[in-house]
């Protein structure tokens, strides 16, 4: 037997994941939505604050939604306190899951390039790199040829359309397998004896006064003490339940796969100006994000002009991708605020919890937002991490306009 | 003799030319026709590559691509990571290697050539087989626009793999005539080596159609290798046929094991005998015909090994040709190392497997029936249905402009398939009210023989005792029935799940062989029935498309038009260096010898301040607004009142979002009553645009006014400085350029020798200025003619740069620049600019909120280095003065960054703008900005540094 191709070869996953209970009649917590952020949020539930009796409600399958879709691109060197604190929190946390969860989640902290094509794109970045520092986020600005040495496959000649005037970067940031991790928390929760209840789809709410009491479900009606939404861009419907208007538009967002291939590139690289977002996969496959659809839906696929405009935009920056194979496409759903900022906390129900409007920084987010809002469930109050990304900034105006930092302009 | 397994006649191949090719380093030949496979198949290698987790060998197990064992590289002519040999078509001078797992990118720039076109019709036909052309003949006869793609290097499809005849005749006579039939046909594009490979909304389809490769050195390099079908189709015919299944045994992988279809087409097209002994094993009728076939053809068959206790009612027509066929029985595993060399048979029952028997074969055919290739279908959304009978998903439902025909539709006879495809068309025409044409003849096919029921069978139980650890359900990926068992033990229930457990049908082939067999596997290990179970999604692309084909032509200097204006020719042999804004190329600095950027700007402010300086506005956004009710529109649009400008007259004005920050800015020039000119940023051109459309579109659509950009209709030059005046009163001396007849912030027209020319008394540097507006034609003549006049003042061309300083001198910013998209007029110092009288405005609404009135709010002010020597960096933050001159540990609290920052010729010192937490409250006070590791202390001053009286600008 020849020897095995280096790898290509991924940890295997234990033989119990999670048992596939009945729901009960009701629970002290009920979150809706069996996607990394819920399944977190369980988890620390009963890790942080020994809170057990709960149920994560899914509609599909655990972890089928975004969690499944994304491009597992783990940074926080986001340009707000408020984002880099949230992120920075995931961050820390994403350092020490694989422990935590006692799952191979194969977090690799091979960096993020950050590049810039533009004089514009630099004043940003530098920008970014300065304010990062200032908060303790590990960040440097790098020039075109300091770019070359961290990832010697991009083009850095000066005779492209937009040449590579630098980059930001940051060493810690890096890339996860998402199934992994969806599934580490989900076996955590799940010993810990929270309910993971799948093909449960919720289709209404009970209320009585500013409480809601239970969720109607396909699989009968739950009590609930208290409720954690987290649906993403399907936070809304739920929230049109309840004639609560949650400010968030949904839309596809694609990605896309090569073959597997022999190591080429060593990090991670994102680019605004000439879309890419790239990275290679344990495995050795190529996993690079593409544009946002400009239209709103749930479908979770997108129009394929945006898939060859980013193939474009990816042979121009690495060349040597020229004859790689697009292998599959798909799309997620990108759940967008309009301040490119996620919306968690509180609502008019006293014992409701929203968390949605992560857009692209969902999957990055996943820990510390499991952490964060496991703390605001427990305690009534929000999360300091979490405080400043409540409903009622849209109102008061308080945003944290994060648009310049979004991986894709939404 | 290189090719031992080549029969002595028949094929597809030229076999009067043998050409060259190298395999893992070997020479060996085949001849054109030959893919890959055929030619490494005829001569006698079966192994091909090495699998990826296990390092086990792999073999061809397919004609095409479905097969999931002859992964390969190409290294010459070019390397190309991760082909099926079954696909590559052979040539002189290829060279390939087997794949261990991964492929390699070359480490050159692919010169190829790529491309697209658009292509649109009535009927898209996909599959060239006996359904689609019988599709393609009904829909060209009938007058349609049709194109039939097909992706393999002839039509024919199924018929290329058989013997069957139609109108008494070998089937290919037909198709030959076919195909010819459709050349006569002006409105058929007919492509072969074309595979259709997504499926989406509205009758789009995309094809990859391979033009060069196979040719080899003889490609024509003005021919691109690749090119992209865009077709949109206004019905759609999916004809694309079915795969094989396999079942699923212990050591299935062993190369020489094969589906039985493919080991007839390596028979009938390539001339290959795939093998001296073998095995069928199968569960339907179909293998019977590749039994036959390679015995007549001299393989010996061992048994035709069939998993119905009945058999089939083909037993007696193989037994009557010797072979011997045992019924009820499976195979249960192989033995060999590099190749099978026994195939162990053992009886089968009602699910239990006796004791196996080693039957000596170096071929191992197996047929688990078919699958029908339903990925375009579902790929556009149809719903699949699965059929207990066939143990196959079939489509499930009709959709609107997209059928499905012949084999991909679960019709597997090739009278049913003619006339599917002819119904199928029929059906289409109809809905597209084109009648059929009178003579629509279909050859005359043998009446189909009704095959007895196939038994559905996924895996034979393991009796080898690797409990299922040797049984592959996936090849590529080394996934077995084991992995599945886990899986399912793991507590997974979704196929989802399942698929990301074992990662079956994550490889190459996108589970083409093992997707439906594990949905079975599946289904069978929870007792739940197959249709529960489901498939996965079929996503694009049906089979893998290189990036670069993608890419097309949109790579290098074609990745992104690059917009120059009029002059740029001009700019070039003036030696400008160029900036990139937005898509467009603008003059940065016009360095004279020896000169650095620093040096050229100080040089060109100060011919700008003193003299007289020139600049190519021409990338200014103009959109011409016109209506009866533009001024309300633009009422609405603005933060101030433009409703009350005069004809003749120019307003500066600022646009806000819905959230009531700074979106764009810049000057209004009313043309007429109903009728206006915008000026927009270069770079808010298109978005100023769009906001205006998506509100006139769909929010305000009662308003009667048009929107239309004439950026690259006007040229814009400034003339600024305080010899602008002369300049220009000199080169129009039928203008009064006095600044009572010509005030500030208005427009004159006038003419230069009959040319149209349009002044405007519009300053963005605080200078005396005049802005000169002509059509573009005329662009390098009056530009000229300003230089020319403006010689005797030391005219002064100036880029980019020059202006940014000019303006942030006078604390003009730049949106984008200096704002972020959290800045709102008030932060900007432009309250003035909020119209306090108009009853609503996009913005208005958010100006009330309380974070609005927060006097902590980031204001543009403007920044003095201390020192008068460092120019801070664009984008440095600003923390509190520290007496210590240390910073605390993080995280540091930042009063805010540096938006803009220069040296400026007529302050003799660096100067900076900044938006700063409370800024104007601060003005007067120092505060810090980390550079590179020290603190640059900087005092806040008001953003106007220059001039801020404002005296200058009259002249």
């Amino acid at each position: 037997m020849s020897p095995r191709t280096p790898g290509a070869d991924l940890p295997e996953h234990p033989d119990a994941l999670w048992r596939n209970p009945e729901p009960k009649r009701s629970y002290d917590v009920v979150i809706v939505g069996g996607g990394g952020h819920g399944l977190a949020t369980a988890h620390y539930l009963a890790k942080n604050h020994g809170i057990t009796d709960v149920a994560v409600l899914e509609k599909g399958w655990l972890a089928g939604g975004n969690m499944a879709r994304n491009t597992t691109i783990i940074r926080s060197n986001y340009l707000w306190d408020e984002s880099s604190a949230i992120y920075e929190h995931a961050l820390k946390l994403w350092e020490g899951l694989e422990e935590d969860l006692g799952y191979p989640i194969l977090f690799s902290q091979r960096g993020v390039l950050n590049l810039a094509h533009t004089l514009q794109d630099v004043r940003d970045s530098v920008r970014r790199v300065e304010a990062n520092k200032l908060n303790g986020v590990d960040a440097e600005w790098l020039e075109p040829d300091e770019v070359r040495k961290v990832c010697p496959i991009v083009n850095t000649s000066t005779e492209i359309r937009y040449p590579v005037l630098g980059a930001t970067y940051q060493p810690r940031a890096g890339i996860a397998k998402h199934d992994y991790v969806a599934w580490g928390f989900a076996r955590r929760a799940d010993q810990a004896g929270i309910d993971l209840v799948q093909d449960c789809e919720v289709t209404g709410f009970t209320t009585d006064g500013d409480r809601v009491t239970g969720v109607q479900t396909t699989r009968g009606t739950i009590g609930a003490g208290t409720v954690a939404l987290c649906a993403a861009g399907h936070t809304s419907v739920l929230t049109d339940m309840l004639g609560i208007r949650v400010p968030i538009q949904s839309h596809p967002l694609q990605a896309l796969v090569s073959e597997l291939l022999e190591p080429v590139h060593p990090t991670v690289v994102m680019s605004n100006a000439v879309h890419v977002y790239v990275s290679q996969a344990h495995k050795g496959e190529l996993v690079m994000g593409a544009g946002v659809d400009s239209y709103n839906g749930y479908g979770q696929r997108g129009a394929f002009h945006v898939i060859e405009r980013q193939m474009a935009a990816a042979v121009e920056l690495f060349p040597v991708f020229a004859r790689a194979h697009l292998l599959r496409t798909w799309a997620g759903i990108v759940d967008t605020s309009p301040d490119a900022s996620p919306i968690v906390g509180r609502t008019a129900y006293d014992n409701l919890y929203l968390n949605c409007g992560w857009g692209t920084g969902g999957f990055k987010a996943t820990p510390g937002i499991g952490w964060a809002l496991a703390h605001t469930i427990a305690h009534g109050e929000p999360h300091p991490t979490v405080a400043p990304f409540g409903l009622d900034r849209f109102v008061t105006g308080a945003l944290v306009d994060e648009h310049g930092a979004a991986a894709v302009a939404h | 003799m290189t090719s031992p397994f080549r029969t002595p006649e028949g094929g597809r191949i030229d076999r009067a030319t043998t050409v060259e090719f190298t395999f893992d380093g070997e020479t060996l030949t085949g001849h054109p026709g030959d893919t890959l496979a055929s030619a490494l198949l005829a001569s006698g290698r079966h192994r091909v590559a090495t699998s990826v987790r296990l390092g086990r060998p792999r073999g061809v197990a397919a004609a095409w691509a479905e097969d999931p064992g002859g992964l390969v590289q190409i290294e010459e002519p070019f390397p190309e990571p991760m082909l099926l040999a079954t696909t590559v078509e052979l040539h002189d001078g290829l060279a390939a290697h087997g794949l261990p797992g991964q492929g390699r990118l070359a480490d050159v720039p692919d010169s190829a050539r790529y491309d697209a076109v658009h292509h649109h019709v009535d009927v898209l036909v996909v599959g060239a087989g006996p359904a689609g052309l019988a599709a393609a003949l009904t829909a060209a006869r009938a007058g349609a626009r049709v194109a039939l793609v097909d992706e393999q290097s002839e039509a024919g499809g199924s018929l290329l793999s058989g013997t069957e005849r139609l109108d008494d005749a070998p089937a290919l006579q037909w198709v030959a005539a076919a195909v010819a039939e459709l050349a006569g046909h002006p409105d058929v594009l007919h492509l072969q080596r074309t595979t259709a490979f997504g499926s989406y909304d509205d009758g789009f389809v995309l094809a990859l159609e391979r033009r060069t490769d196979h040719l080899g050195a003889a490609a024509p390099k003005h021919v691109s290798r690749q090119r992209v079908w865009r077709i949109r189709a206004r019905s759609i015919v999916v004809a694309t046929g079915a795969h094989e299944r396999p079942v699923v045994f212990a050591d299935n992988d062993r190369p020489g094991t094969m589906l039985a279809g493919a080991a007839r087409t390596f028979l009938h097209r390539y001339g290959v005998l795939p093998g001296r002994e073998a095995v069928v094993f199968t569960t339907n009728d179909s293998a019977y015909d590749a039994a036959l076939d390679l015995s007549r053809a001299g393989v010996r068959v061992q048994a035709v090994v069939d998993a119905r206790p009945e058999g089939s009612p083909r037993r007696g027509e193989c037994e009557h040709a010797g072979l011997r066929v045992l019924s009820g029985a499976v195979v249960t595993g192989t033995r060999g190392t590099e190749r099978v060399t026994h195939a162990l048979v053992a009886p089968f029952a009602d699910g239990q497997v006796g004791a196996s028997t080693a039957i000596g074969c170096d071929l191992l055919l197996v047929s688990g029936g078919w699958n029908p290739a339903v990925h375009l279908f579902s790929q556009a959304r149809g719903r699949l249905r699965y059929d207990e009978v066939l143990g196959a998903f079939l489509p499930g439902e009709e959709l609107d402009g997209l059928a499905v025909a012949g084999s991909a539709a679960g019709v597997f006879d090739l009278a049913g398939c003619l006339a599917d495809g002819q119904r199928v068309a029929r059906a289409a025409l109809s809905a597209l009210a084109v009648p059929p044409a009178a003579d629509d003849r279909l050859p005359a096919a043998p009446a189909p023989v009704v095959p007895a029921a196939p038994v559905v069978l996924w895996r034979v139980p393991d009796t080898s005792g690797a409990e299922g650890t040797t049984s592959f359900v996936d090849l590529q990926r080394d996934a077995t029935v084991a992995d599945i068992v886990r899986a399912v033990g793991a507590g997974l229930r979704s196929l989802e799940h399942v698929k990301r457990y074992t990662t079956i049908g994550t490889a190459h082939d996108q589970g083409k062989t093992s997707g439906v067999l594990t949905s079975g596997i599946v289904a069978e290990l929870l007792g739940v029935p197959v249709q529960d179970t489901g498939t996965t999604t079929f996503r694009p692309p049906y089979t893998p498309v290189a990036f670069a084909a993608l890419a097309g032509r949109d790579r290098g200097r074609l990745f992104d038009p690059e917009r120059v204006t009029a002059l740029h020719e001009w700019h070039v042999a003036a030696g400008a260096v160029f900036e990139d804004v937005g898509q467009w190329k603008r003059p940065r600095y016009y360095p004279q010898p020896g000169e650095d950027m620093a040096a050229a700007v100080l040089r060109e402010c100060a011919a700008a301040r003193t003299g007289v300086g020139i600049l190519d506005g021409s990338t200014l956004g103009k959109i011409d607004v016109q209506g009866p009710d533009a001024a309300v529109l633009l009422d609405r649009l603005y933060t101030n009142l433009m409703s009350s400008l005069k004809v003749g007259s120019v307003r500066y004005g600022v646009m806000c979002g819905v959230d009531g920050m700074v979106i764009d800015d810049g000057t209004v020039l009313r043309l007429a009553e109903d009728r206006f000119l915008v000026l927009t940023t270069t770079g808010g051109a298109a978005t100023v645009l769009d906001w205006m459309e998506e509100w006139v579109q769909t929010e305000w659509p009662d308003l009667r006014v048009h929107c239309t950009s004439v950026t690259e209709q006007w040229v814009t030059f400034p003339v600024v400085g305080p010899r602008s005046r002369d300049v220009v009163g000199s080169l129009f001396p039928d203008v009064d350029v006095s600044t009572e007849a010509f005030p500030f912030m208005t427009w004159r027209d006038t003419a230069l020798e009959g040319v149209p020319v349009r002044l405007a008394r519009i300053s963005f540097s605080g200078e005396l200025a005049y802005e000169v507006y002509v059509n573009p034609w005329y662009a390098v003549a009056v530009w000229e003619r300003l230089l020319e006049a403006g010689r005797p003042h030391g005219i002064t061309p100036y880029g980019t740069e020059t202006m940014h300083v000019l303006r942030a001198e006078k604390g003009y910013p730049i949106i984008g620049q200096d704002t972020d998209g959290t800045v709102t007029p008030h932060d900007l110092g432009m309250a003035w600019a909020v119209s306090k009288k108009k009853p609503d405005f996009i913005g208005k609404r958010s100006f009330t909120r309380p974070a609005n009135a927060d006097p902590l709010r980031k204001q543009l002010v403007g920044l003095l280095p201390v020192d008068r020597q460092t120019v801070l960096p664009e984008g440095s933050q600003i923390v509190e003065f520290r007496a210590d001159g240390e910073l605390p540990p993080p995280p540091v609290p930042m009063l805010g960054h540096v938006t803009s920052s220069y040296r400026s010729a007529e302050l003799a010192r660096p100067f900076a703008l900044a938006l700063v937490k409370g800024g104007r409250e601060r003005i007067g006070d120092t505060v810090h900005v980390p550079v590179g590791g020290t603190l640059v202390p900087v005092e806040v001053t008001g953003a106007v540094l220059v001039d801020p009286e404002g005296a200058r600008r009259d002249g």
